[in-house]
């Protein structure tokens, strides 16, 4: 599968002008409000029709200003999941459920009970959207816009409108959709952590263009994306597997970066998970620290050193291949001498290493 | 109990019927063009609003005497009918309920266009991102929502038309056992000495009957508002 937009809008204020290309797993749209995000998965799913430009999904034309090709949205097969539920209120959670059922000419079989089991809504499916909480509405929504057997789901902030608490029972399930799923999942958030989270590629979009686009990991293991990102979010994202716990309350978790000890992660062992390595939580010393609390040790090798204003300077290390990012004063940089090929040791604090939520 | 004679019994039913059928056929008109204003944007907006308020604003003899200019035997749109379909409008009770429609039309289309305007479009477009084409869009998420208004539109249409004396009287005239409505009647009444008994008998039942309608229009607004809001 894949999704290649490129397109060109003039709003009242406003020029929009963006391109990327999207691909299996969840591609994140992202950047501050009014950036332009959802102005550009609305062109997608055919609720906007830019002045200029070209979207592509499977080989097939969505749009084509050059040739006054256009789909109407009921005509798209794009699954559309937004902020505010948008559930039917005269229907019953059921019936909003089965309501892309009619009309989808597509004979996949994403079958009901599945989807009902993968979201948890089995309880709710004779209730009324009024009587639903907003975690509830928002995972209702998410099975009815899967039930009409989409090519592509959109996703606008889905999870903005809730609690953390409502988030944090959501989001489970968006990883179980990203991978259980065939189905390729364009995700708009202004929200890292939720970013860091579910996404494979990210692409950032700044005042209606796009500014840095690419894998996840590489984006956010970038110094040169701080600028975007904001120096507090940035640093490694990284892929670990759960390999025990311990009777401390640590858990091991083997990582491409190596063993990494963690405080207690509720999850069983052997599940996959990611964890976040802040780039300013990772310390940085030329010899290997000794008698120090800090429980993970890295050797790692400079691969980059960029100062940027401010008192920061952004170290990006190679570790066993993989890339961390360390986030240090000017002062220490120049005491410790870093430059490109260094070998360094990188500390980072156990409870430091944290899952993004 | 009252006691009717025939004509007033005639003149009740014919009402009855009148407004009946004024106010079913005007129905689909009514939801369409309340539509087309509250949703659409087009040349000529302001003029087709004008067009449906003016019966409102209009003398209702005025609006009877263009009827009768259009759809009298001799008028353009009348004598059409005639000759083609052998449709005879004037002087009958089928002019009746055209006029009791046009007299009660605005105020349908007010209490509908409300209702459509408070329909989220947002949820409409929901609709369109899960295939629907927008006729089914209509069909399947804002005419079920707007019932409540459409039920409250029809049921003050027919209110209306039960009351709709002018234009009634202007058009098709008021005779006993072909035009002449209960309005009409009451007046016919109360221009002969001693007539003042029936006319009374005949005030109390259009009472009667406009209350029966607000009371059910109200009841079933709330039973389908009540269904939509799904609690």
């Amino acid at each position: 599968m894949s999704l290649s937009v490129a397109l060109r809008h003039s709003f009242r204020n406003f020029e929009l002008d963006v391109e990327f290309q999207a691909s299996q797993g969840i591609t994140a749209l992202f950047g501050r409000s009014g950036s332009g995000k959802t102005s550009v998965i609305n062109a997608v799913a055919g609720l906007l029709r830019p002045d200029h430009g070209r979207i592509i999904l499977e080989g097939h034309d969505l749009m084509d200003s050059a040739k006054g090709m256009w789909l109407p949205p009921h005509k798209r097969g794009i699954g559309y999941v937004f902020q505010d539920s948008r559930l039917f209120p005269h229907l019953s959670v059921r019936q909003n459920l089965l309501y892309g059922r009619w009309f989808a000419r597509r004979t996949d079989n994403i079958r009901f009970d599945h989807v009902v089991d993968l979201l948890g809504i089995s309880p709710l499916l004779d209730r009324r959207p009024g009587a639903l909480s907003g975690g509830e509405k928002q995972r209702v929504a998410i099975g009815r816009a899967l039930l009409a057997r989409p090519r592509l789901l959109l996703m606008d902030e889905p999870l903005a409108a809730l609690d953390a608490q409502r988030k944090s029972e959501i989001l489970p399930y968006l990883e179980r959709l990203r991978d259980d799923t065939q189905i390729p999942i364009l995700y708009v958030s202004h929200a890292m952590s939720e970013v860091a989270r579910l996404a494979s590629t990210l692409v950032i979009v700044q005042s209606g263009k796009v500014s840095r686009a690419g894998p996840l990991s590489d984006q956010m293991s970038d110094p040169a994306a701080a600028a975007m990102l904001g120096l507090q979010d940035i640093g490694a994202v990284v892929k670990a597997r759960i390999a025990s716990h311990e009777a401390d309350g640590l858990s091991r978790l083997d990582t491409p970066l190596g063993v990494l000890w963690v405080a207690g992660i509720p999850a069983s062992i052997g599940s996959m998970l990611r964890v976040r390595v802040h780039a300013q939580d990772v310390m940085l010393s030329l010899s290997p620290p000794k008698d120090i609390s800090a429980l993970n040790v890295l050797r790692a090798t400079v691969t980059q050193v960029m100062s940027g204003q401010g008192p920061d300077v952004l170290v990006q290390l190679g570790v066993e291949g993989d890339r961390l990012l360390a986030r240090v004063t000017h002062r220490s940089a120049a005491n410790l001498g870093l430059v490109k090929g260094l070998p360094v040791y990188a500390i980072i604090k156990s409870v430091a290493v944290v899952r993004p939520s | 109990m009252i006691e009717l004679t025939p004509q007033e019994w005639q003149a009740v039913a014919l009402s009855l019927k009148v407004s009946v059928w004024a106010t079913l056929l005007s129905l689909p008109f009514g939801v369409f063009v309340a539509f087309v204003l509250a949703r659409c944007e087009f040349w000529g907006k302001q003029v087709l609003n004008g067009l449906v308020h003016l019966p409102l604003i209009l003398p209702p003899v005025v609006t009877g005497y263009i009827l009768l200019l259009g759809f009298g035997r001799r008028g353009p749109i009348g004598g059409f009918l005639d000759e083609c379909c052998g449709i005879i409008l004037a002087f009958r009770w089928t002019g009746a309920a055209l006029a009791a429609a046009i007299m009660s039309f605005p105020l349908m289309v007010r209490a509908i266009r409300l209702a459509i305007e408070a329909v989220d479009p947002k949820l409409e477009q929901v609709a369109g991102t899960l295939g629907a084409s927008r006729l089914w869009v209509f069909a399947t998420v804002t005419l079920p929502l707007i019932l409540p208004g459409i039920v409250a539109g029809a049921i003050l249409a027919f209110a209306k038309a039960m009351g709709e004396f002018g234009a009634t009287i202007t058009f098709v005239s008021n005779i006993t056992g072909q035009t002449q409505t209960l309005p009409s009647a009451i007046y016919s009444f109360l221009q002969v000495p001693g007539g003042e008994g029936a006319a009374l008998r005949l005030v109390l039942i259009a009472v009667a009957i406009a209350m029966i309608a607000l009371i059910a229009s109200e009841w079933i607004s709330r039973v389908i508002a009540k269904r939509i809001a799904g609690t």
